[in-house]
């Protein structure tokens, strides 16, 4: 059989699959049909475990969540331009560049969830555009921010339960009203620690709580509803991320998680009554669950 | 007035583009640094370093064109200027880091992933970058040729030698086999 030279390099570019695959084939025939190319074939070899030991070691890298301040270089940059583009003077974009942010750690993280994100929030580079109501997009927010800090291994929250008080005092001063972590413990959730959020106007809190078996709930909490009436008990799904959420005043409550509608339920019924001021109205019915 | 919209629009619309086609890039961003740098921090650190240049020189990206090479090449400029720096050493001690954990050893052979990180680790880096890209990133020859603004021969003979040196490093010096010197041109066949 006629085969042209083999030169070093083409050796490489077969291991490595560069080749077309005419030549990969006269070469794999040249390598393994003459035992006098044994050395050859056994680098070749050699190389290739190389390549899938490299892979091995390093490809795991590539499923790890996102560190937050990369895919916030990115976004800034991007913001940064959206200014010069505009000529505009730098406003405080803070809480626009979050959820553009979050948004797209969704569209990266979770393909499909969060597509309307981008279109909403990122058309007119302003999050006033967007056109879902208030409550609407406290259960859209609530989702989002359920599922980026919820999946986050290293840190899901910034203040520990260890620390409660001193959480539950730093939360109420920087949203400026008393804010309470209920206590879901009874139900099996227990507190794992909270942090804070940029919202639509103002700092946000979210709680989060954990089972025992590693299921994560959020609580959100914002103090900038300006609608200033209240709404019974609404529920809404985001993807795999189940939603109750309710306006109680400025507050605005949502549970997140992805449990199934009736044990969110009977969890967010809870939270409501712990958190009802004191003359409060019995719990309005959940949603019927089922 | 209607001129000004419309460029608006299309800026807005290639801001978006850019930014998806970063993050769309950042996984293996991180794969290279930390296969680069043998450290978790400082490879996130280079990847962050990348991303704000990505973003100064942007206007030099042939906008249509792959962006992965481009930001490949940003971060090959960045650490080849951090290697010519002095490093001076420090530790930070940080609860996070403290309880970071690298990437994941897969269950196979612990001590063999170690070999291989220290073998990698000990090639000149202008091999490991050569080895990095071709394995890792599966880029083609003159691509990385591009990317490092090296000549594509030279990628070949940086290629040949990092993986001779990564086989005696795993196998111990002068394992058998091994073939004769980089570049050398096997024998001709007829």
């Amino acid at each position: 059989m006629k085969t042209p030279a083999i030169s070093e390099e083409e050796l490489h570019a077969y291991a490595d699959g560069q080749l077309p695959a005419s030549r990969a084939g006269e070469i794999a025939a040249w390598l393994e049909q003459d035992p006098a190319h044994a050395a050859e074939l056994q680098q070749v070899r050699a190389w290739r475990a190389q390549n899938r030991a490299l892979h091995a070691h390093y490809d795991p890298v590539l499923e790890e969540a996102l560190p937050p301040r990369l895919a916030a270089a990115v976004l800034a940059g991007g913001e940064e331009y959206r200014r010069r583009d505009q000529g505009a003077a730098a406003h405080a974009a803070n809480s626009a560049l979050w959820w553009r942010y979050a948004a797209m750690l969704l569209l990266t993280l979770a393909g499909g969830l969060g597509g309307w994100y981008l279109r909403d929030l990122s058309a007119g580079g302003n999050a006033r555009t967007v056109v879902a109501s208030a409550p609407v997009m406290l259960a859209r927010q609530a989702a989002v921010a359920h599922t980026v800090f919820s999946a986050d291994l290293r840190r899901p929250v910034e203040v520990g339960a260890d620390q409660e008080q001193a959480l539950v005092t730093w939360l109420s001063r920087r949203l400026g009203a008393n804010v309470r972590a209920p206590k879901l413990a009874p139900l099996g959730y227990d507190l794992i620690g909270g942090r804070l959020l940029p919202g639509q106007s103002g700092p946000v809190a979210q709680f989060m709580y954990q089972d025992a078996a590693g299921q994560r709930l959020t609580l959100y909490v914002s103090h900038d509803q300006v609608q200033n009436h209240e709404t019974g008990f609404r529920f809404a799904q985001e993807g795999r991320v189940n939603v109750f959420y309710w306006i109680d005043g400025q507050f605005g409550y949502a549970l997140s998680g992805s449990l199934a509608r009736p044990e969110l339920s009977r969890i967010a019924s809870s939270v409501y009554e712990q958190l009802a001021p004191v003359a409060a109205t019995p719990a309005p019915a959940p949603a019927a669950p089922n | 007035m209607f001129g000004r919209k419309a460029r608006l629009e299309r800026q807005q619309r290639e801001r978006q583009a850019d930014e998806q086609a970063m993050l769309a890039c950042l996984p293996r961003l991180r794969r290279y640094a930390r296969a680069l740098t043998g450290e978790r921090e400082g490879a996130d650190d280079l990847v962050q370093d990348t991303l704000e240049r990505a973003w100064q020189k942007r206007d030099s990206w042939k906008r249509g064109t792959d962006m992965r090479p481009w930001l490949f090449a940003i971060m090959h400029n960045l650490h080849a200027d951090q290697r010519r720096k002095p490093v001076l050493n420090t530790v930070e001690l940080e609860l996070e880091q403290a309880q970071t954990v690298a990437a994941p050893v897969p269950a196979t052979d612990q001590g063999l992933a170690l070999d291989l990180e220290a073998a990698l680790q000990a090639l000149p880096a202008e091999q490991r970058e050569v080895l990095l890209l071709v394995v890792l990133e599966e880029m083609r020859y003159e691509d990385v040729a591009v990317t490092l603004g090296i000549p594509t021969g030279t990628v070949m003979s940086r290629l040949s030698r990092a993986r001779e040196r990564l086989r005696h490093a795993m196998d111990g010096a002068g394992g058998p086999g091994a073939l004769g010197s980089a570049g050398s041109t096997l024998k001709v066949v007829k």
